[in-house]
Protein backbone atom coordinates (compact mmCIF):
# COMPACT_ATOMS: atom_id res chain seq x y z
CA UNK A 1 0.00 0.00 0.00
CA UNK A 2 2.50 2.78 1.16
CA UNK A 3 4.91 1.55 -2.24
CA UNK A 4 1.79 2.10 -4.20
CA UNK A 5 0.84 5.15 -2.87
CA UNK A 6 4.37 6.45 -2.90
CA UNK A 7 4.64 5.36 -6.78
CA UNK A 8 1.52 7.02 -7.25
CA UNK A 9 2.86 10.69 -5.84
CA UNK A 10 5.24 11.52 -7.94
CA UNK A 11 7.15 13.97 -5.52
CA UNK A 12 8.60 10.67 -3.40
CA UNK A 13 12.65 10.57 -3.61
CA UNK A 14 14.50 7.19 -3.29
CA UNK A 15 14.75 7.48 0.49
CA UNK A 16 10.56 7.20 0.67
CA UNK A 17 11.23 3.57 -1.11
CA UNK A 18 11.21 0.59 1.41
CA UNK A 19 14.57 -0.54 2.56
CA UNK A 20 13.63 -3.91 0.69
CA UNK A 21 13.20 -2.45 -2.37
CA UNK A 22 16.99 -0.94 -2.49
CA UNK A 23 19.90 -2.40 -3.98
CA UNK A 24 21.73 -3.50 -0.48
CA UNK A 25 25.23 -3.62 -0.16
CA UNK A 26 25.43 -2.55 -4.23
CA UNK A 27 28.46 -0.36 -4.91
CA UNK A 28 28.03 2.12 -8.01
CA UNK A 29 31.16 2.58 -8.53
CA UNK A 30 32.27 -1.17 -8.76
CA UNK A 31 28.77 -0.88 -11.27
CA UNK A 32 31.18 1.30 -13.32
CA UNK A 33 33.98 -0.93 -13.49
CA UNK A 34 31.91 -3.96 -14.30
CA UNK A 35 30.40 -1.88 -16.99
CA UNK A 36 33.33 -1.67 -18.76
CA UNK A 37 34.75 -4.84 -18.00
CA UNK A 38 32.04 -6.53 -19.58
CA UNK A 39 31.74 -4.21 -22.36
CA UNK A 40 28.62 -3.05 -22.44
CA UNK A 41 29.66 0.19 -24.47
CA UNK A 42 29.93 -2.48 -27.06
CA UNK A 43 26.21 -1.73 -27.81
CA UNK A 44 25.32 1.02 -25.65
CA UNK A 45 26.13 4.60 -25.64
CA UNK A 46 26.88 5.02 -22.09
CA UNK A 47 27.23 9.03 -21.08
CA UNK A 48 30.80 9.30 -19.42
CA UNK A 49 32.46 6.42 -20.86
CA UNK A 50 34.87 7.48 -23.25
CA UNK A 51 34.35 4.59 -26.18
CA UNK A 52 30.71 3.80 -25.22
CA UNK A 53 29.36 4.97 -28.54
CA UNK A 54 27.11 2.08 -30.24
CA UNK A 55 23.84 2.28 -31.16
CA UNK A 56 22.91 -1.37 -31.92
CA UNK A 57 20.86 -1.06 -28.41
CA UNK A 58 18.86 2.06 -26.75
CA UNK A 59 21.81 4.44 -25.20
CA UNK A 60 21.36 4.19 -21.40
CA UNK A 61 21.78 8.00 -20.53
CA UNK A 62 18.92 9.21 -18.72
CA UNK A 63 18.62 5.55 -17.91
CA UNK A 64 17.76 5.99 -13.97
CA UNK A 65 14.86 7.65 -14.76
CA UNK A 66 12.96 5.45 -17.69
CA UNK A 67 9.48 3.85 -17.22
CA UNK A 68 10.67 0.34 -18.32
CA UNK A 69 13.12 -1.87 -18.91
CA UNK A 70 13.88 -3.30 -22.95
CA UNK A 71 9.54 -1.69 -22.99
CA UNK A 72 8.60 -4.54 -21.22
CA UNK A 73 9.56 -4.75 -17.11
CA UNK A 74 8.70 -1.99 -14.85
CA UNK A 75 11.97 0.14 -14.52
CA UNK A 76 12.96 -0.63 -10.65
CA UNK A 77 16.19 -1.89 -9.07
CA UNK A 78 15.29 -5.39 -8.12
CA UNK A 79 13.49 -6.30 -11.76
CA UNK A 80 16.75 -4.33 -13.45
CA UNK A 81 18.56 -7.03 -11.43
CA UNK A 82 16.48 -9.59 -12.94
CA UNK A 83 16.97 -8.44 -16.32
CA UNK A 84 20.85 -7.83 -16.35
CA UNK A 85 21.00 -11.74 -15.21
CA UNK A 86 19.38 -13.13 -17.81
CA UNK A 87 17.67 -10.98 -20.74
CA UNK A 88 16.17 -14.00 -23.17
CA UNK A 89 14.30 -15.32 -20.20
CA UNK A 90 12.53 -11.65 -19.98
CA UNK A 91 12.12 -11.05 -23.06
CA UNK A 92 12.83 -13.70 -25.72
CA UNK A 93 12.66 -11.63 -28.80
CA UNK A 94 15.38 -9.19 -27.14
CA UNK A 95 19.12 -9.06 -29.05
CA UNK A 96 20.56 -8.36 -25.57
CA UNK A 97 22.46 -11.83 -25.00
CA UNK A 98 22.85 -13.41 -21.18
CA UNK A 99 26.16 -12.30 -19.94
CA UNK A 100 27.24 -14.70 -17.38
CA UNK A 101 26.95 -12.38 -14.61
CA UNK A 102 27.05 -13.01 -10.86
CA UNK A 103 24.29 -12.02 -8.76
CA UNK A 104 26.16 -9.42 -6.87
CA UNK A 105 27.78 -7.84 -10.46
CA UNK A 106 24.36 -7.14 -11.72
CA UNK A 107 23.50 -5.67 -8.69
CA UNK A 108 25.99 -3.49 -8.77
CA UNK A 109 25.70 -2.80 -12.18
CA UNK A 110 22.43 -2.14 -11.51
CA UNK A 111 22.76 0.50 -8.82
CA UNK A 112 25.44 2.51 -11.11
CA UNK A 113 23.26 2.35 -14.09
CA UNK A 114 20.15 3.87 -11.47
CA UNK A 115 22.35 6.46 -10.99
CA UNK A 116 21.60 7.52 -14.78
CA UNK A 117 19.59 10.58 -14.12
CA UNK B 1 51.46 -2.79 -19.95
CA UNK B 2 54.88 -4.31 -21.29
CA UNK B 3 52.98 -6.55 -24.25
CA UNK B 4 54.11 -3.74 -27.03
CA UNK B 5 57.20 -2.29 -26.01
CA UNK B 6 60.70 -1.91 -27.76
CA UNK B 7 62.08 -1.80 -24.46
CA UNK B 8 60.29 -5.04 -23.06
CA UNK B 9 62.05 -7.18 -26.08
CA UNK B 10 61.13 -10.98 -25.90
CA UNK B 11 63.65 -11.94 -28.57
CA UNK B 12 67.18 -11.90 -30.04
CA UNK B 13 66.11 -9.22 -32.69
CA UNK B 14 64.22 -7.11 -29.86
CA UNK B 15 67.02 -7.58 -27.43
CA UNK B 16 69.79 -5.70 -30.32
CA UNK B 17 67.12 -3.18 -31.27
CA UNK B 18 66.38 -2.40 -27.05
CA UNK B 19 70.49 -1.87 -26.44
CA UNK B 20 70.68 0.43 -29.71
CA UNK B 21 67.69 2.77 -28.32
CA UNK B 22 69.42 2.54 -24.54
CA UNK B 23 72.73 3.78 -25.99
CA UNK B 24 71.47 6.34 -28.25
CA UNK B 25 69.23 7.47 -25.54
CA UNK B 26 72.23 7.65 -22.87
CA UNK B 27 74.35 8.78 -25.24
CA UNK B 28 72.45 12.11 -26.43
CA UNK B 29 71.13 12.41 -22.60
CA UNK B 30 75.17 12.92 -22.04
CA UNK B 31 75.73 15.43 -24.99
CA UNK B 32 71.77 17.01 -23.90
CA UNK B 33 73.83 17.58 -20.72
CA UNK B 34 76.95 18.33 -21.51
CA UNK B 35 75.93 21.12 -23.62
CA UNK B 36 73.84 22.63 -21.27
CA UNK B 37 76.66 23.02 -18.88
CA UNK B 38 78.72 24.81 -21.89
CA UNK B 39 76.05 27.32 -21.67
CA UNK B 40 75.66 27.61 -18.35
CA UNK B 41 79.47 28.10 -17.99
CA UNK B 42 79.16 30.54 -21.10
CA UNK B 43 76.62 32.63 -19.30
CA UNK B 44 77.60 32.52 -15.92
CA UNK B 45 81.36 32.02 -16.00
CA UNK B 46 83.27 35.09 -16.51
CA UNK B 47 85.25 36.24 -19.14
CA UNK B 48 88.07 33.04 -18.84
CA UNK B 49 85.62 30.47 -19.15
CA UNK B 50 83.96 32.24 -22.33
CA UNK B 51 87.28 32.86 -23.87
CA UNK B 52 88.25 28.68 -23.64
CA UNK B 53 84.76 28.07 -25.44
CA UNK B 54 85.12 30.40 -28.11
CA UNK B 55 88.79 29.39 -29.55
CA UNK B 56 88.88 27.75 -32.36
CA UNK B 57 90.78 24.76 -30.43
CA UNK B 58 87.58 23.90 -28.41
CA UNK B 59 85.31 24.61 -31.36
CA UNK B 60 87.37 22.10 -33.71
CA UNK B 61 87.56 19.64 -30.84
CA UNK B 62 83.98 19.81 -29.58
CA UNK B 63 82.28 20.65 -32.84
CA UNK B 64 84.23 18.54 -35.07
CA UNK B 65 86.43 16.17 -34.16
CA UNK B 66 83.93 15.01 -31.63
CA UNK B 67 80.99 14.53 -33.76
CA UNK B 68 82.88 12.80 -36.26
CA UNK B 69 84.51 10.48 -34.08
CA UNK B 70 81.53 9.45 -31.83
CA UNK B 71 79.31 9.21 -35.04
CA UNK B 72 81.59 7.10 -36.94
CA UNK B 73 81.55 5.07 -34.16
CA UNK B 74 77.84 4.57 -34.40
CA UNK B 75 77.38 4.00 -37.58
CA UNK B 76 80.16 0.94 -37.91
CA UNK B 77 77.76 0.35 -34.57
CA UNK B 78 74.67 0.42 -36.28
CA UNK B 79 75.94 -1.67 -40.00
CA UNK B 80 76.99 -4.27 -37.89
CA UNK B 81 73.73 -4.47 -35.75
CA UNK B 82 72.14 -4.59 -39.06
CA UNK B 83 73.59 -7.41 -40.40
CA UNK B 84 73.10 -9.41 -37.23
CA UNK B 85 69.35 -8.79 -37.28
CA UNK B 86 68.83 -10.29 -41.11
CA UNK B 87 70.84 -13.45 -40.02
CA UNK B 88 69.24 -16.96 -39.14
CA UNK B 89 70.09 -18.71 -35.76
CA UNK B 90 72.84 -20.76 -36.47
CA UNK B 91 72.23 -24.52 -36.66
CA UNK B 92 69.92 -24.62 -39.85
CA UNK B 93 66.72 -25.43 -38.40
CA UNK B 94 64.55 -24.64 -41.53
CA UNK B 95 62.29 -21.74 -40.18
CA UNK B 96 58.94 -21.85 -39.28
CA UNK B 97 56.97 -19.90 -42.32
CA UNK B 98 54.46 -17.75 -41.77
CA UNK B 99 52.52 -15.12 -44.46
CA UNK B 100 50.70 -12.41 -43.16
CA UNK B 101 48.42 -10.66 -45.28
CA UNK B 102 47.80 -6.98 -44.86
CA UNK B 103 43.84 -5.84 -45.55
CA UNK B 104 41.53 -2.65 -44.53
CA UNK B 105 41.69 -2.84 -41.70
CA UNK B 106 42.27 -6.79 -40.50
CA UNK B 107 45.80 -9.19 -40.76
CA UNK B 108 45.05 -12.54 -42.49
CA UNK B 109 47.62 -14.90 -41.11
CA UNK B 110 48.06 -18.40 -43.37
CA UNK B 111 50.47 -21.51 -42.27
CA UNK B 112 51.38 -22.89 -45.87
CA UNK B 113 52.21 -26.85 -45.83
CA UNK B 114 49.67 -27.40 -42.49
CA UNK B 115 46.94 -28.65 -44.17
CA UNK B 116 46.75 -30.94 -47.13
CA UNK B 117 45.03 -28.98 -49.51
CA UNK B 118 46.46 -25.76 -48.37
CA UNK B 119 47.19 -24.89 -44.32
CA UNK B 120 45.59 -23.02 -41.54
CA UNK B 121 44.62 -19.63 -42.09
CA UNK B 122 43.71 -17.11 -39.29
CA UNK B 123 43.42 -13.39 -38.18
CA UNK B 124 44.46 -10.95 -36.00
CA UNK B 125 46.32 -13.17 -34.05
CA UNK B 126 50.05 -14.49 -35.06
CA UNK B 127 51.13 -17.92 -32.74
CA UNK B 128 54.41 -19.02 -32.84
CA UNK B 129 56.85 -21.43 -31.23
CA UNK B 130 59.89 -20.44 -28.95
CA UNK B 131 63.30 -20.58 -29.65
CA UNK B 132 63.03 -21.35 -34.03
CA UNK B 133 63.40 -19.08 -36.35
CA UNK B 134 60.60 -17.68 -37.78
CA UNK B 135 59.98 -16.47 -41.49
CA UNK B 136 57.52 -13.96 -42.09
CA UNK B 137 56.13 -13.57 -45.63
CA UNK B 138 54.21 -10.28 -45.98
CA UNK B 139 52.52 -8.55 -48.37
CA UNK B 140 48.97 -6.35 -48.90
CA UNK B 141 45.89 -6.93 -50.57
CA UNK B 142 45.07 -3.49 -51.23
CA UNK B 143 46.94 -0.01 -49.80
CA UNK B 144 50.24 -0.26 -47.65
CA UNK B 145 50.54 -1.49 -44.65
CA UNK B 146 53.43 -2.36 -41.63
CA UNK B 147 53.70 -5.11 -39.28
CA UNK B 148 55.33 -3.94 -36.39
CA UNK B 149 55.58 -6.35 -33.12
CA UNK B 150 57.88 -3.71 -31.27
CA UNK B 151 58.95 -6.63 -28.82
CA UNK B 152 60.69 -8.60 -31.01
CA UNK B 153 61.96 -6.88 -34.32
CA UNK B 154 61.44 -3.55 -36.40
CA UNK B 155 58.75 -2.62 -38.95
CA UNK B 156 58.13 -4.37 -42.22
CA UNK B 157 56.44 -2.83 -44.75
CA UNK B 158 53.54 -4.82 -46.69
CA UNK B 159 53.41 -3.69 -50.23
CA UNK B 160 50.22 -4.50 -52.60
CA UNK B 161 52.05 -6.59 -55.54
CA UNK B 162 55.08 -7.74 -53.41
CA UNK B 163 56.81 -9.82 -50.86
CA UNK B 164 58.52 -8.48 -48.18
CA UNK B 165 60.68 -11.31 -46.16
CA UNK B 166 61.61 -10.96 -42.41
CA UNK B 167 63.47 -13.69 -40.14
CA UNK B 168 62.49 -12.78 -36.38
CA UNK B 169 62.20 -15.41 -33.14
CA UNK B 170 61.22 -15.24 -29.65
CA UNK B 171 62.95 -16.58 -26.80
CA UNK B 172 60.43 -16.59 -24.51
CA UNK B 173 56.85 -17.56 -23.96
CA UNK B 174 53.68 -15.10 -23.63
CA UNK B 175 51.42 -12.66 -25.02
CA UNK B 176 53.01 -9.75 -26.95
CA UNK B 177 50.78 -7.08 -28.84
CA UNK B 178 51.84 -5.34 -32.47
CA UNK B 179 50.00 -2.43 -34.89
CA UNK B 180 49.36 -1.60 -37.90
CA UNK B 181 52.68 1.48 -38.23
CA UNK B 182 51.98 2.86 -42.27
CA UNK B 183 48.90 4.97 -42.18
CA UNK B 184 46.13 2.82 -44.47
CA UNK B 185 43.09 4.63 -44.41
CA UNK B 186 40.24 5.77 -41.31
CA UNK B 187 40.66 3.12 -39.10
CA UNK B 188 44.18 2.59 -39.40
CA UNK B 189 44.30 3.35 -35.47
CA UNK B 190 42.64 0.59 -34.62
CA UNK B 191 44.44 -2.34 -36.35
CA UNK B 192 46.45 -4.15 -34.25
CA UNK B 193 46.99 -7.83 -33.03
CA UNK B 194 48.49 -10.08 -30.56
CA UNK B 195 51.55 -12.56 -30.78
CA UNK B 196 51.49 -15.60 -28.48
CA UNK B 197 54.70 -17.45 -28.58
CA UNK B 198 54.10 -20.49 -26.95
CA UNK B 199 56.61 -23.54 -26.30
CA UNK B 200 57.10 -25.54 -28.89
CA UNK B 201 54.88 -28.33 -27.74
CA UNK B 202 52.11 -26.03 -26.80
CA UNK B 203 52.23 -24.52 -30.46
CA UNK B 204 51.58 -28.16 -32.19
CA UNK B 205 48.70 -28.23 -29.48
CA UNK B 206 47.39 -25.08 -30.69
CA UNK B 207 47.83 -25.76 -34.24
CA UNK B 208 46.42 -29.72 -33.96
CA UNK B 209 43.14 -27.71 -32.90
CA UNK B 210 43.59 -25.20 -35.50
CA UNK B 211 43.89 -27.64 -38.64
CA UNK B 212 40.01 -29.20 -36.91
CA UNK B 213 36.87 -27.62 -38.97
CA UNK B 214 34.73 -25.96 -36.82
CA UNK B 215 32.52 -29.04 -34.35
CA UNK B 216 29.33 -29.69 -35.14
CA UNK B 217 26.56 -27.04 -33.11
CA UNK B 218 26.20 -28.94 -29.73
CA UNK B 219 22.66 -27.88 -28.77
CA UNK B 220 19.51 -26.47 -30.96
CA UNK B 221 20.02 -22.67 -29.78
CA UNK B 222 24.00 -22.76 -31.79
CA UNK B 223 22.33 -25.14 -34.56
CA UNK B 224 20.33 -22.14 -35.59
CA UNK B 225 22.50 -19.67 -34.81
CA UNK B 226 24.76 -21.55 -37.29
CA UNK B 227 21.74 -21.45 -39.99
CA UNK B 228 20.98 -17.58 -38.96
CA UNK B 229 25.08 -17.26 -40.14
CA UNK B 230 24.10 -18.24 -43.59
CA UNK B 231 20.84 -16.84 -44.06
CA UNK B 232 21.73 -13.70 -43.33
CA UNK B 233 25.00 -14.02 -45.94
CA UNK B 234 27.69 -14.11 -43.84
CA UNK B 235 29.77 -16.99 -45.93
CA UNK B 236 29.94 -14.35 -48.35
CA UNK B 237 32.35 -12.84 -47.03
CA UNK B 238 34.12 -15.69 -44.16
CA UNK B 239 34.98 -18.84 -44.16
CA UNK B 240 34.60 -21.97 -41.71
CA UNK B 241 35.85 -24.38 -42.61
CA UNK B 242 33.54 -27.65 -41.98
CA UNK B 243 30.95 -25.57 -43.26
CA UNK B 244 29.53 -24.53 -46.89
CA UNK B 245 30.77 -20.99 -46.48
CA UNK B 246 34.13 -20.43 -48.03
CA UNK B 247 34.05 -16.88 -48.32
CA UNK B 248 37.62 -15.10 -48.52
CA UNK B 249 37.11 -11.32 -48.10
CA UNK B 250 36.74 -11.31 -44.44
CA UNK B 251 38.75 -13.35 -42.03
CA UNK B 252 38.54 -17.02 -41.39
CA UNK B 253 36.06 -17.63 -38.45
CA UNK B 254 36.68 -21.38 -38.30
CA UNK B 255 38.17 -20.95 -34.74
CA UNK B 256 37.49 -17.17 -34.06
CA UNK B 257 35.71 -18.67 -30.70
CA UNK B 258 39.57 -19.17 -29.53
CA UNK B 259 40.77 -15.71 -30.37
CA UNK B 260 42.18 -13.00 -27.88
CA UNK B 261 40.60 -10.47 -29.34
CA UNK B 262 37.89 -9.12 -31.96
CA UNK B 263 38.08 -6.21 -34.73
CA UNK B 264 41.82 -6.66 -35.22
CA UNK B 265 42.58 -6.27 -31.82
CA UNK B 266 39.69 -3.48 -30.85
CA UNK B 267 37.33 -5.55 -28.45
CA UNK B 268 37.00 -8.14 -26.07
CA UNK B 269 35.66 -11.56 -27.33
CA UNK B 270 32.71 -13.04 -26.12
CA UNK B 271 28.84 -13.49 -26.94
CA UNK B 272 28.95 -10.26 -26.30
CA UNK B 273 31.30 -8.33 -28.31
CA UNK B 274 30.51 -10.94 -30.70
CA UNK B 275 26.52 -9.58 -30.43
CA UNK B 276 27.61 -5.65 -30.67
CA UNK B 277 30.53 -6.02 -33.58
CA UNK B 278 27.75 -8.33 -36.33
CA UNK B 279 24.77 -5.81 -35.01
CA UNK B 280 26.56 -2.86 -35.17
CA UNK B 281 30.32 -2.88 -36.68
CA UNK B 282 30.00 0.42 -38.46
CA UNK B 283 29.64 2.13 -34.66
CA UNK B 284 32.27 0.54 -33.93
CA UNK B 285 34.71 1.01 -36.92
CA UNK B 286 33.17 3.05 -38.81
CA UNK B 287 34.60 2.98 -42.66
CA UNK B 288 35.47 -0.79 -41.97
CA UNK B 289 34.65 -3.36 -44.76
CA UNK B 290 32.09 -4.71 -42.60
CA UNK B 291 28.38 -3.65 -42.74
CA UNK B 292 26.49 -3.64 -39.74
CA UNK B 293 24.10 -6.67 -39.86
CA UNK B 294 21.56 -5.47 -37.13
CA UNK B 295 18.73 -5.38 -40.17
CA UNK B 296 19.77 -8.86 -41.07
CA UNK B 297 19.16 -10.96 -37.91
CA UNK B 298 16.46 -10.56 -35.55
CA UNK B 299 17.11 -10.43 -31.65
CA UNK B 300 17.24 -13.62 -31.01
CA UNK B 301 19.07 -14.44 -34.67
CA UNK B 302 21.64 -12.23 -33.12
CA UNK B 303 22.32 -14.02 -29.67
CA UNK B 304 22.53 -17.68 -31.87
CA UNK B 305 24.71 -16.44 -34.11
CA UNK B 306 27.11 -14.87 -31.81
CA UNK B 307 26.56 -17.90 -29.30
CA UNK B 308 27.76 -20.03 -32.46
CA UNK B 309 30.54 -18.24 -33.10
CA UNK B 310 32.06 -18.24 -29.47
CA UNK B 311 31.37 -22.17 -29.42
CA UNK B 312 34.12 -22.36 -32.53
CA UNK B 313 37.16 -22.48 -30.00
Amino acid sequence: MLLAACLTLGGCGEEAMPAQHRLQGADAAAGRRLVIEHDCGVCHVIPGLRGARSHVGPSLAGFGGRGYIAGVLPNTPDNLVRWLLDPPAIAPMTAMPDLGLREQEARHIAAYLTTMR
Amino acid sequence: MNAQSVLAPAGPDGDLLAQLSWLLFAGGAIIFLAVLAFILAAALGGEAARRTLRSRRFILAGGVAFPVVVLSVLLLHTLGLARALSLPLPGGTPPLIIQVTGHQFWWEIRYPGTLPDGGVVTANEIHIPTGRDILLEVTASDVIHSLWIPALHGKIDLIPGHVNRRLLRADRPGVMRGQCTEYCGAQHALMAFYVVAHRPEEFEAWLGRQRLPAEAPRDEFLAMGREAFGAAGCGGCHTVRGTPWQGRLGPDLTHVGSRLSLAAGVLDNHRGTLAGWIAGAQDLKPGNRMPSFAAALDGAELRAVAAWLESLK
